[in-house]
């Protein structure tokens, strides 16, 4: 697949959940397309449906109404196991709250996704090798020194670094970052945006939701949804 | 292997899961110790009802008792299986210790003492000729008089010692009243002396460990004993024969072959003047010989396992509660893990294993815990009687010496799987709901 060619597409994409007797239509219509190599930054306020919106991406959600294909594979056609190896595969989730597991070290929470995918023989056959990509993986993140530690013994950045290295260690080809810096102070969170631009140079497709139009400034292509529409003003970042 | 390790994990950080352990362990630490006991009190009772009938009793429960035992007894002596019969005389009388103005009921057994011994376990069950049976109704110093055997709670009631002196047997004199019977079941000497009496002097006692039979038998010479109950007459009779199979042959089989023996030999005798008194003689093994004792402790037993079943239910419902529990705050968790393309079938499986190591971790504990209880249940209960005169079962009412303690390990096996499987059903409707779980429900997202 050429540099040019759309990784992800989201074709009429409609959710609405039901709340009591009302129905709150959260998506009404989205349509989206994601080259691979792209930095996208999804921007909408509070309650606009954007992390309804990268939730149905990733495959944690299903859509009401609505196609998404990831490399012109139609998600809703996959079985159940095909979508939890979709999860383990080709998609890394970074969440606002890091989401880390509290009785895992950090090493642990990084090579975790590696040593889900595998049986227990498979496990031991390979856990070198995860071992040490996981360990790379923070080395570049900056926490080299933090792989023993547990998560609460972490600060909110180093966290979060740990839920990019988590989200890296199957090498997926898309990462869906919802706030990923919603939950830090400035500093720290451009420490975090300064990852995933360093992950978007060496290639890596990435979606980012967030509410802050500086934030995503910072991604090549921004998109605005409001009331649960894409605005057709998407801008060029760079 | 992830599911080991957070399983792991989760057992150890999460101190609720303590109480799911403990709850578990308590269960089968009060299981364990109340099965064995009970067990053992049980097969116990049944091994002392063993010893006092034999394997197999052919007899009747009519006072008349049967014609032509002895012609049965023949035919059983020349078989092959057989090791020992002991014909008996059974029948009620009133006894009267001397000195005292009070009759009492008892229940008169007449016995050949050796052959009774190598029929049954009576030999075993006496204090002072337990060497040499066959001196069981001699009084020392004086053979013209007939000599009695107690059982010890008589001697008990009517003394208020149970074990004399080996040297010195004390000398109780008592009178044995019972109603002699024709072989029709009509009073014997009717409108003369209907009672024949004698005296009987006390030559041993008997413990068989059987609380009814050591509080009301007397044993007296097989052949006074026939005297009394008016089955001496030309054609002897008898009550019971005990029987004793040879070592490698099964009771039941035994008792099928006793049986078809006794078929044949009733119609053999079936032209005989008395062959009537036959009708109501039945072939039994011991167990069914003694069921009516037996059955109550069996029933009892049956009653302590449902009790103890809903021990286990209730521990079901413990594990049940704490996982609950545990899993609403680890929703976080499984939604982490569905993120990252765990598949509901493993997440059963990892709340599963963690359910697998709280019941197995529980059951060990109960486990070590009960056994080593029962290794020291008797000296506990010595210190417990020393010190505050506490007993755990009153000798008075259970004829038991220790507490039985002996570890069946079939039913550890069971009570260890058992508490394995609460465990995980405790777990099982938490566990299917936490699969269930949507990721993006438990992610928590606030934003829309």
């Amino acid at each position: 697949m050429s540099s040019n060619e759309f990784i992800l597409k989201a074709e009429g994409l409609h959710k609405s959940y039901r709340m009591g007797a009302t129905e709150v239509k959260v998506l009404k219509g989205v349509n989206l397309s994601v080259k691979k190599g792209e930095f996208v930054a999804i921007i909408g306020a509070s309650g606009s449906g954007k992390s309804t919106l990268l939730h149905i991406l990733g495959a944690l959600d299903k859509p009401s109404s609505g196609v998404v294909t990831f490399e012109k594979r139609d998600l809703s056609r996959f079985r159940a196991s095909q979508l939890n190896r979709f999860r383990n595969k080709m998609v890394g989730f970074v969440f606002q709250f890091y989401h880390l597991l509290d009785e895992l070290s950090v090493l642990e929470n990084v090579f975790l996704p590696a040593m889900t995918s595998k049986s227990i023989i498979g496990w031991f056959a390979c856990r070198k090798q995860a071992k040490n990509r996981a360990k790379e993986l923070l080395a570049l993140l900056g926490l080299a020194e933090r792989i023993k530690h547990k998560p609460y013994q972490l600060s909110g950045g180093e966290r979060q670094r740990v839920a990019i290295g988590r989200a890296l260690m199957n090498e997926p080809k898309l990462l869906l970052a919802d706030e990923p810096t919603g939950n830090l102070d400035s500093a720290t969170g451009n420490g975090i945006l300064d990852v995933l631009e360093t992950l978007n140079r060496a290639g890596q497709t990435i979606i980012m939701v967030t509410h802050d139009e500086r934030i995503a400034k910072r991604a090549g292509r921004t998109v605005t949804l409001v009331d649960g529409k894409i605005e057709h003003k998407d801008s060029n970042n760079s | 292997m992830y599911k080991i390790i957070l399983a792991t994990r989760y057992l150890l950080k999460r101190r609720i899961t303590y109480f799911a352990v403990l709850a578990v362990a308590l269960s089968v630490f009060i299981v364990i110790v109340v099965m064995t006991v009970m067990a053992g009190l049980v097969n116990e009772f049944k091994e002392k009802n063993h010893r006092f009938a034999g394997d197999c009793v052919v007899g009747t429960e009519s006072l008349v008792g049967f014609a032509y035992y002895e012609d049965f007894v023949k035919l059983l002596e020349q078989q092959d299986f057989v090791e020992a019969v002991s014909p008996a005389i059974k029948s009620f009388a009133l006894k009267r210790r001397r000195g005292s103005d009070q009759d009492d009921l008892a229940e008169v057994l007449g016995i050949d003492p050796v052959k009774h011994s190598q029929a049954t376990g009576f030999g075993d069950s006496l204090f002072y000729n337990r060497d040499d049976v066959s001196k069981t109704f001699e009084i020392v110093n004086d053979a013209n008089l007939a000599g009695c055997v107690l059982g010890d709670y008589i001697l008990l009631q009517d003394t208020y010692s149970r074990n004399y002196s080996k040297t010195n047997i004390p000398r109780i004199a008592y009178s044995i009243s019972c109603f002699p019977l024709t072989a029709r079941g009509a009073l014997a000497q009717a409108g003369t002396d209907m009672v024949n009496t004698k005296t009987f002097y006390f030559s041993d006692q008997s413990s068989t460990g059987l609380p009814r039979v050591d509080g009301l038998v007397i044993y007296l010479p097989f052949e006074d004993a026939q005297l009394l109950c008016g089955m001496a007459g030309s054609t002897k009779r008898a009550s019971r024969l005990h029987i004793r199979f040879k070592p490698d042959v099964k009771i039941q089989a035994g008792c099928e072959k006793v049986q078809s023996l006794w078929q044949k030999f009733r119609q053999d005798k079936s032209d005989e003047a008395q062959a009537y008194t036959m009708d109501t003689v039945t072939v039994q093994s011991w167990k069914q010989y003694r069921r009516a004792s037996i059955a109550p402790l069996e029933n009892e037993q049956t009653e302590m396992s449902v009790m103890f079943g809903f021990v286990g239910i209730t521990t079901v419902f413990i594990v049940l509660v704490v996982f609950y529990m545990i899993i609403s705050h680890k929703s976080k968790d499984i939604g982490i893990l569905k993120s990252i393309g765990v598949a509901n079938i493993d997440i059963i499986e990892l709340f599963s294993l963690y359910a697998f190591l709280v019941g197995i971790i529980g059951s060990g504990i109960g486990l070590l815990a009960g056994w080593g209880f029962l290794l020291k249940i008797n000296p506990i209960e010595d210190w417990l009687y020393k010190h505050f005169g506490f007993q755990l079962w009153d000798r008075t009412m259970y004829a038991i010496g220790d507490i039985p303690n002996q570890v069946e390990f079939g039913m550890l096996a069971t009570i260890v799987i058992s508490a394995i499987v609460a465990s995980l059903v405790g777990a099982l409707i938490p566990t299917l709901q936490a699969a269930r779980q949507k990721p993006v429900e438990t992610l928590q997202v606030g934003q829309l």
